[in-house]
């Protein structure tokens, strides 16, 4: 097995008596992207800010792509790009410019420099605004930009820091599409911060949840999904009310039911409980029945469920 | 070195010649006032170097440097892309030292031209049918050199309280009232200095008088801003 392209083992990093980070270990292959699921003040831009060396930890030790971060942070920043909690671009200067300058910072050559803009302008729909003052531009313009930006040197790594935070749906999808070409075109190993569920449905092959600083689990979507292993039933119809729900409460196969506006959803006490008797209660009692799908829990489902568990 | 030039290159391109007109005002009006309507005023005074004009033209860079390096700093803080620059493989050193050489370099820079300009202009409105240039020059090369360290001390003082300051106001603010302190000293250190010392003193042993009190608090300055200068302590 390849050597994980970040290693943290018990990371710790504390602001006065608030645990920013706490008591971190954690493994992240090389070639994926991978997310950190977390609410606001979770310890996700801390982590980050760890693992470029732009803060120390008050305990603890990490590697990115085998350099310490408290020894040879400078290798680490060197060798990645990041797109932080703010794009961070230079508003008064053109969109070219703002690529120049961190294609001149990491040393490449005059002629690379105006290809690679070329290349990623154009990838991303920019080129014809290039010599705009980026302070012009839309917000999603700019983070598309602030992405460039991140992988213009070619790093093996590239830290994002909720890319798409504030965008409204439209937007954060367009931005979402781009930054799953990018990354497949430029083959890179994202570890990208997120609170956004669908984002990391769509762009993580692992995710890890943390909260309050403390990383609650980590595994790809699929599995974390499996985590809660209770299967659950989706029954979409009309006529459902909270005598229903009572019956099927009373069901000794039904965990839990959940009335919603169009559709019931009951959460089996296990895999081998049939369909058949809760539907033909449900129709019994005035139900009609419209679709009926099973499966497991969905990710956001793992989430908030993990949020609402009182000690991580 | 690279990365020194870089800076360089990033804060021309960002704060010098950002392509704003409104940027083009300050400067074009320190030009006006340094090298006509100064000059102007002052005739042949301005040729000759009268005690005025010195002071104007020492305390127009460190003006002009305390108004650019808020900007430089705390305004690269305040527009959240001083981390994104952290986060990349530049130096700290780089940082620092490419945004203090482009304030100092734009101020000095103005007030270069403002003098070559009040020259030509001084020289025009004298009305004496020859030309004359800055005398004493011995005098003329310790004013540029006062200024500068001025300037220096302006950019470096500046980028202190930068670090400190969470937005420009706020550092431009601190700045102002650090200027009323650093005048309030000079007066009160003149006047600690026996008379008879002073007046011993003639015109250019008095300004090397003033570079030897401006080269301390620079040297200090410089020191401690290389010490706590740190990516740790920028964030």
């Amino acid at each position: 097995m390849p050597d994980p392209i970040i290693r943290a083992e018990h990371l710790s990093r504390s602001f006065g008596a608030v645990k920013a980070v706490d008591d971190l270990t954690l493994e992240v292959p090389a070639g994926v992207v991978f997310g950190f699921l977390g609410p606001n003040g979770a310890g996700k831009t801390t982590t980050i800010r760890l693992l470029l060396g732009l803060i120390e930890p008050t305990q603890g030790q990490a590697w990115v792509m085998g350099f310490d971060i408290g020894k040879r942070a400078g290798e680490i920043r060197t060798h990645s790009g990041a797109l932080l909690e703010f794009s961070g671009l230079y508003e008064r200067m053109s969109a070219e410019d703002n690529l120049d300058l961190y294609g001149r910072i990491y040393k490449m050559p005059a002629g690379e420099r105006r290809t690679r803009a070329r290349e990623l302008l154009e990838h991303l729909d920019l080129w014809e605004r290039r010599k705009d003052r980026v302070g012009t531009w839309s917000r999603g313009m700019k983070q598309k930009l602030a992405v460039a930006r991140a992988l213009f040197h070619r790093p093996p790594l590239v830290f994002l820091d909720e890319p798409t935070a504030g965008f409204d749906p439209v937007a954060a999808a367009a931005l979402r599409k781009d930054l799953a070409g990018l990354v497949a075109h430029e083959g890179v190993t994202v570890f990208l911060n997120t609170h956004n569920l669908t984002e990391a449905e769509q762009l993580c092959a692992q995710v890890g949840v943390i909260r309050a600083g403390k990383l609650l689990t980590v595994g790809s979507p699929d599995s974390l999904r499996m985590r809660d292993k209770s299967p659950r039933v989706k029954i979409t119809g009309r006529g459902f009310g909270e005598r229903m729900v009572a019956l099927l409460r009373q069901r000794p196969e039904v965990a839990q039911v959940d009335l919603l506006p169009d559709h019931l959803e009951i959460e089996l006490r296990d895999e081998k409980s049939r369909n058949g008797p809760l539907v033909s209660l449900i129709v019994q009692n005035g139900g009609e029945v419209e679709e009926i799908s099973r499966g497991g829990a969905s990710l956001e489902e793992v989430f908030l469920t993990l949020m609402r568990e009182k000690n991580p | 070195m690279n990365d020194f030039w870089t800076m360089v290159w990033k804060e021309t391109k960002d704060s010098v010649f950002s392509s704003r007109r409104s940027e083009f005002i300050i400067p074009l009006m320190v030009i006006a006032i340094m090298g006509i309507i100064i000059p102007w005023q002052f005739g042949r005074l301005w040729i000759s170097l009268s005690p005025a004009m010195i002071t104007i033209v020492c305390y127009i860079p460190f003006f002009l440097t305390t108004s650019y390096i808020g900007d430089a700093v705390a305004g690269e803080r305040e527009r959240h892309t001083l981390e994104t620059l952290l986060a990349s493989r530049i130096s700290d050193r780089a940082i620092l030292w490419g945004k203090i050489t482009v304030t100092i370099a734009y101020a000095w820079g103005l007030t270069l031209i403002g003098l070559l300009l009040g020259l030509v202009a001084a020289n025009l409105l004298s009305g004496q049918g020859h030309w004359e240039f800055y005398h004493p020059i011995d005098i003329f090369l310790e004013m540029l050199v006062l200024s500068l360290l001025a300037s220096l001390l302006s950019a470096s003082a500046g980028v202190l309280i930068s670090l400190r300051a969470a937005t420009v106001r706020q550092a431009q603010q601190t700045m102002a009232v650090g200027t009323l302190i650093l005048l309030i000293a000079i007066v009160l250190i003149l006047k600690s200095v026996p008379s008879g010392v002073l007046k011993t003193l003639n015109e250019s042993q008095f300004l090397l008088f003033f570079i030897g009190g401006l080269t301390l608090p620079n040297l200090i300055l410089v020191g401690v801003l290389s010490a706590t200068f740190q990516r740790s302590r920028l964030i």
